[in-house]
């Protein structure tokens, strides 16, 4: 019995190791939309993060980097992701009230 | 203006005191040779008189049918209520404009609901675009329904009762950063649309985001305005109608009329006036006196129009 837990404490170590890298997936960012402002206004991430873009307006938005991403309109509680494969500047907007921008820089 | 056009008979005290009612809260414009004043509520009873002549039409704008959030959780219902109002009107108007985001979704239950309460006013009903009104996925549900016989984006003219009307459409590929936008077709179209008419025919001008700029922080206002106001300068008398912001508010420019229209379905705050421009929660006894239509009346002689704001409720 002894081996038995000794074995499950180092499966229980080896699962504790692994989190970090099994849940690469915690690094995904948030973006909410409040107030007709996106927030943060601006994220910097690692290439590989899909960010989430939610909105908790009464007034539908949406998530546009021209030539890169376009979501549907998002009503009230509405989300949308996207994965960044690539580096660089990503500068959006809500192509329903341009004046909401944010940028997304990918490294 | 004065009461002259009324003959010596003038207006009755009573009439007077049933027109100062129903002038209610609003606010009335008129336009004398081209010239804008604002009037006292004397005058403005007498412009509301049902014996007025000449051309009266309604401005009704931002249905938003669909909305159901606490602003007012029957926007649809609000919607009837006003065009109730209109059918109670002393004087019928000859026909109605809607100055966009006639539903909030883009649904084609939306526009249904919308065509059914509108259509009981027995007007018809000339429509622009708002932002709200594009938001299938196909952007086909707004053109099948009111795009028939436009240019564009769904811009077009018309003739009535010896004035100029041009529906513009503001709210189709706007840029990061910037406001309503009209773009070079359209403008070039406008340009060809008022070429060889003359100056002194009355031109209206309406779409939904302001023309001018009311409030470039909240996106209130028309990239590309300038450029259509430029093309209107030389005619005696402008008059733009918009709506978008959901709240009445004026500006008078050399011979242009700016005028935006209350929604029929929220209040949006003042400009600057709260965090965002989204819909304003306000007590339930308080929303009817901020929901509402406007009702213009011109006059061919006397180069007049007049603009009444008149609230659903109060």
């Amino acid at each position: 019995m002894k081996t038995l837990n000794r074995r499950d404490f180092g499966v229980a170590v080896a699962a504790a190791i692994l989190l970090p890298a099994t849940t690469a997936r915690a690094d995904d960012m948030e973006v909410h939309i409040d107030n007709f402002v996106f927030q943060p206004a601006e994220l910097k991430i690692k290439v590989g993060t899909t960010v989430s873009w939610t909105n908790r307006d009464d007034i539908p938005h949406t998530v546009v980097s021209a030539g890169k991403f376009r979501s549907k309109t998002l009503d009230t509680d509405d989300k949308f992701s996207f994965t960044f494969t690539n580096a660089g500047d990503y500068k959006y907007f809500c192509s329903l009230h341009p004046h909401m921008t944010g940028m997304i820089k990918v490294e | 203006m004065s009461g002259h056009d009324h003959g010596d008979d003038g207006v009755s005290r009573r009439k007077v005191l049933e027109c100062m009612t129903w002038a209610g809260t609003g606010v009335l414009w008129t336009i004398t040779g081209g010239v804008p004043r604002s009037l006292g509520i004397i005058d403005s009873a007498q412009a509301a008189t049902p014996a007025a002549p000449g051309m009266t039409f309604l401005q009704i704008s931002d249905s938003h049918v669909g909305f159901d959030k606490p602003a007012n959780p029957n926007a649809l219902g609000t919607l009837e209520e006003a065009v109730n109002k209109i059918n109670a009107m002393p004087v019928k108007p000859s026909f109605m404009i809607h100055t966009g985001d006639i539903t909030h979704l883009s649904k084609a239950a939306e526009f249904d609901n919308a065509d059914r309460i509108i259509s009981q006013s027995k007007l018809d009903v000339h429509y622009v675009p708002g932002e709200h009104d594009f938001l299938d996925e196909e952007v086909k549900f707004y053109r099948e329904r009111y795009g028939r016989g436009t240019k564009g984006q769904g811009w077009y003219s018309f003739d009535a009762g010896g004035v100029h009307f041009i529906g513009l459409v503001n709210v189709v590929d706007l840029k990061a950063g910037g406001l309503g936008n009209l773009g070079a077709e359209q403008l070039a179209w406008l340009e060809d649309d008022l070429r060889g008419k003359s100056k002194s025919t009355p031109v209206v001008l309406f779409a939904h985001i302001p023309l001018w700029t009311v409030y470039p922080e909240w996106g209130w206002g028309t990239e590309d305005g300038g450029r259509a106001l430029e093309y209107v300068k030389g005619f005696g008398s402008v008059t733009v109608l918009n709506g978008h912001i959901h709240q009445v508010m004026q500006k008078v420019e050399g011979n242009v009329t700016f005028h935006t229209a209350r929604s029929t379905a929220f209040p949006q705050p003042a400009p600057g006036a709260a965090p965002s421009p989204g819909p304003m929660k306000v007590e339930d006894a308080k929303l009817r006196s901020m929901l509402g239509v406007a009702s213009i009346n011109f006059k061919q002689n006397e180069q007049r129009l007049a603009i009444i704001d008149t609230p659903i409720q109060g």
